[in-house]
């Protein structure tokens, strides 16, 4: 049994150590806010946060979160997450969605430790996060308009 | 071509609006022969069950005056529910904050059942204005009764009744107005529908409606459905699409992981799945371990040994064989042209297998419960796939309901629910639900790939130079006839069938003195893997040769390339275009061409090794021209020979707009789609299945590689056409054009390789 904290509370799984922690939240847990996309952490839609920092969690075994704080989509309440989830709406970000949860969770990384990322800074942080329908644009100017808004 | 829609049998329609429930009901029914106005009514107030009456109910105002649409087509990223709503709307005068969307489950009283070609605006826009007309009409008498007024002084406006200054809200009406109406077809076709100048929602920026749920990981897809006691099944594909079968399966190393349950081999009387087993587990993780532990043993289909190179040499043979193929285009005298030419000039063009690649993998989940398959997918084409699984389970239609959720990317791989079969199948066979989940690796081998295609031009040219004729012969695997061959189209010479959707692009809007086009089916490829319909389909590789021959044209005459092609675009003789679709003709697409020329500077000095190219298209079909006009400035580094897009604009006129920012965020995404097919995407078929299954190899474009865009929409009220296709079709042209610009060397394989 693995213990660990899921967007602020603690959660026990009963799956095996060696369990990927993107199945273990979606199937396990139930939070399907985390999506499956490649299951080789090329496409970043698996993006969760250990200890505040992006992982792709189709690869990271469940027991490497035993005692750690694991945040998703769900429970994405930090002030930077909230700014970029109005941004996302703001900016008309989404199409089809699916990789959107990764992206934010991602995004949410990036300006926790770079407040006001510039367009480098942005493509280093996100290019790990495919967008099938490459609604790449909308999404560097959410993540602008976010950090704007943290800044005012 | 014929639309899907046309194929119904329908006699007659008539519109009908009455009290059901608490509500307002709009719905157009198609009424069979010997089924009376008064049975049909009586029927939509009975909930429209009998089978002889069959509403495709589209709207519905609650006593509480709240609109809701019922959307019949995926949605997949287009936001197709707000703006097929906002239609309604903008005619009933509705006050759009009241107005919600309803994404609906298979049933045969919507009508046939597609999301594709970019048609649902297209095809939807006369019937829903008018629908939200006769509902505005109905309104308006039954709001003018109560008002006490003659409905000639009222208008409808933000959801109420008005007349100077009375009004009254639709949710009054509702509550307590006389609102039984039938319409005929004639009164239904003739109901006053606004002027452009009277929308006030149509045009106009909104937000999507869908958008709020996709920000913060509430939208369900497809993959996230559950069902109490389902078991995870993993498909085990076999080495070839066609023709494998397994000789034997060997589970005993799965048998010790804990939640594995069984291995099923499975037999589908509709043969669209062959050779095929798939791995129950009680979990994915476990299934997924457990089917690394199963071994199948099979006994490969005929088509094993099969490369992207034989696929391509077949269609390098079959397009220089005059006697191959169908004639799509005959216009003047090709033979004659040639044999009296001073010059010729041949190219043969390329492009790879290329994937769909959905970022939500294929998945179903099935319930066979009271004689009754529940199918839980994300599908574009229900219409298709339900006689499939009809033969696959051997029961009628009706005895199958597709549940829609969003998609997790459409592209056209989900026009086809292949995926559902097997996971119908095992259901059945299980006696509980299956929830059916492809890895990435699978869904790759499993995809309908965008066939590689060969395009040979062959041009001639008189003695003044000047071009007298192109034969343009298009090899490919062709998709329509695969898994729709209903829609196949009859060649012009009378030799049979051809795939429309094969060939869109190549009966393009110039105007030529002499002008062929053969389509050809590369039967290797037919064979080998299941070609896919793929965003803009034919026109995506049709325009790759056009476009880019267009240009190596321009260059042997010396005439610049833009004006080269407005020359040819003179809207003359079968050019000239006709209503409603596309009136003006090839002058609108002259009309974005010099748009897009001049916004971009066309013509101006640029450093060495840069280069600008340009590209035209009209869309997904002839028939629903959407105008684009491409400009793609490159720079190609002289000593890597790396390609840098620095800026791709674009000018589209797509007659009427109807959601502003979807249109143009639609563009965004087509735009770089086009992008990446020409520079990032591409495969190859390697022993029956295509070789790059996941992102390590497979490469699509990335933040990183996003140039700066410059799109522009030519104000219009003409009738509205596709927008999620058609800005992906000239963007690789205008790019291999940019590079034979700043480099001289001509590209005519797909993607583009230095």
């Amino acid at each position: 049994m693995i213990q660990f904290e899921l967007n602020g509370q603690t959660v026990t799984s009963e799956s095996p150590p060696d369990t990927p922690l993107l199945w273990v939240i979606r199937d396990e847990l139930k939070l399907k806010g985390t999506k499956f996309g490649c299951g080789i952490a090329q496409c970043g839609a698996c993006t969760v946060h250990i200890d505040g920092a992006a992982v792709r969690s189709c690869v990271t075994f469940v027991a490497l979160a035993e005692g750690r704080s694991v945040t998703t989509i769900e429970g994405l309440n930090t002030a930077e997450g909230k700014a970029l989830q109005s941004a996302w709406v703001e900016e008309q970000v989404p199409q089809c969605g699916y990789c959107q949860s990764g992206q934010i969770m991602q995004a949410a990384s990036l300006l926790a430790g770079t407040p006001n990322p510039g367009d480098q800074e942005i493509n280093d942080a996100m290019s790990g996060n495919l967008c099938r329908c490459m609604a790449y644009p909308r999404i560097r100017k959410a993540i602008k308009r976010a950090a704007a808004a943290e800044e005012a | 071509m014929v639309m899907p829609q046309r194929k119904q049998a329908i006699s007659r329609r008539t519109f009908l609006a009455g009290t059901v429930g608490t509500g307002l009901v709009m719905s157009l029914g198609t009424v069979l022969p010997g089924c009376s106005r008064e049975e049909a009514a009586s029927d939509i107030a009975a909930g429209g069950a009998s089978k002889i009456f069959s509403p495709a109910v589209w709207f519905e105002i609650g006593s509480d005056g709240r609109v809701l649409v019922n959307i019949a087509k995926a949605e997949m990223g287009q936001h197709v529910g707000t703006a097929l709503a906002r239609i309604v709307a903008d005619e009933l005068g509705a006050d759009w904050s009241t107005v919600s969307i309803r994404h609906v489950d298979s049933d045969p009283k919507w009508g046939y059942m597609v999301t594709g070609g970019s048609w649902s605006v297209w095809t939807s826009f006369t019937m829903l204005s008018q629908a939200g007309a006769a509902g505005r009409t109905v309104l308006v008498d039954a709001g003018a009764k109560l008002l006490g007024v003659e409905p000639s002084t009222c208008h409808a406006e933000g959801g109420e009744i008005v007349a100077g200054d009375k009004r009254v809200s639709f949710a009054e009406i509702v509550a307590k107005g006389d609102i039984s109406r039938t319409f005929s077809a004639e009164e239904l076709a003739a109901m006053p529908v606004k002027p452009a100048a009277e929308r006030q929602l149509i045009g106009k920026a909104t937000r999507a409606l869908d958008i709020p749920a996709k920000s913060n990981g509430t939208a369900v897809y497809g993959l996230d459905a559950e069902l109490p006691g389902m078991v995870y099944a993993h498909p085990m594909i076999p080495p070839t699409r066609y023709g494998s079968t397994i000789r034997s399966i060997d589970d005993t190393a799965a048998k010790d992981i804990p939640g594995y349950v069984q291995t099923l081999a499975l037999n589908d009387p509709s043969n669209v799945i062959q050779g095929w087993a798939v791995v129950v587990a009680e979990s994915f993780p476990s299934a997924m371990k457990a089917a690394q532990a199963v071994k199948v043993d099979w006994e490969a289909g005929p088509t094993a040994g099969v490369n992207e190179a034989d696929i391509l040499a077949e269609g390098a043979k079959l397009a220089a064989d005059p006697a191959s193929g169908t004639l799509v285009v005959n216009d003047g005298d090709v033979a004659a042209a040639r044999e009296s030419a001073a010059k010729t000039h041949t190219a043969t063009y390329t492009t790879s297998t290329a994937l769909h690649f959905t970022l939500e993998p294929q998945n179903a989940l099935v319930e066979y419960v009271d004689g009754v398959f529940h199918i839980h997918s994300g599908n574009q084409w229900q219409s298709l796939i339900l006689p499939a699984l009809a033969q696959a389970l051997a029961v009628p239609e009706t005895s199958i309901i597709i549940h829609q959720y969003y998609l997790g990317g459409g592209f056209g791989r989900r026009l086809f629910g292949d995926q559902m079969i097997p996971a119908a199948l095992a259901a059945r066979e299980l006696g509980r639900p299956v929830k059916l989940v492809f890895e990435r690796e699978d869904d790759s081998r499993f995809d309908c790939a965008r066939s590689a295609s060969v395009a040979r031009f062959d041009a001639s040219f008189d003695a003044k130079g000047a071009l007298t004729g192109i034969e343009h012969a298009a090899a490919a695997g062709w998709p329509t006839l695969a898994m729709a061959a209903g829609f196949l189209a009859d060649g012009v010479d009378g030799k049979g069938k051809f795939d429309p959707f094969a060939v869109s692009g190549a009966d393009h809007w110039y105007t030529l003195p002499n002008h062929r086009v053969r389509a050809i089916n590369n039967d290797l490829a037919q064979r080998t893997f299941l070609p896919g319909w793929l965003r803009a389909v034919g026109s995506g590789w049709i325009g790759w040769g056009v476009e880019c021959f267009m240009d190596e044209l321009a260059a042997m005459t010396g005439e610049d390339p833009v004006a080269f092609r407005l020359a040819r675009l003179d809207a003359a003789g079968k050019n000239a275009g006709s209503a409603p679709n596309a009136v003006g003709g090839a002058a609108r697409l002259a009309a974005a061409l010099r748009d897009v020329a001049e916004r971009s500077g066309w013509g101006k000095e640029l450093p060495d090794g840069e280069g600008m190219g340009v590209a035209v298209s009209h869309g997904q079909e002839r028939n629903m021209p959407t105008w684009t006009a491409c400009v793609a400035h490159v720079a190609v580094d002289a000593e890597t020979k790396k390609i840098k897009v620095k800026k791709i604009w674009q000018t589209i006129d797509c007659g009427t707009v109807v959601h502003p920012d979807g249109a143009m965020a639609q563009a965004e995404g087509a735009t770089l789609w086009g992008l990446s097919l020409a520079l990032h995407e591409g495969t190859a078929i390697a022993d029956g299945q295509v070789k790059d299954r996941n992102l390590d190899t497979y490469t699509p474009l990335r933040m990183s590689d996003v140039p700066e865009l410059d799109i522009h929409f030519m104000p219009s009220t003409e009738f509205p056409v596709g927008m999620g296709e058609p800005p992906l079709i000239a963007v690789p042209p205008a790019v291999g054009n940019a590079v034979f610009a700043a480099t001289g060397k001509r590209i005519r394989d797909l993607p583009i390789r230095l």
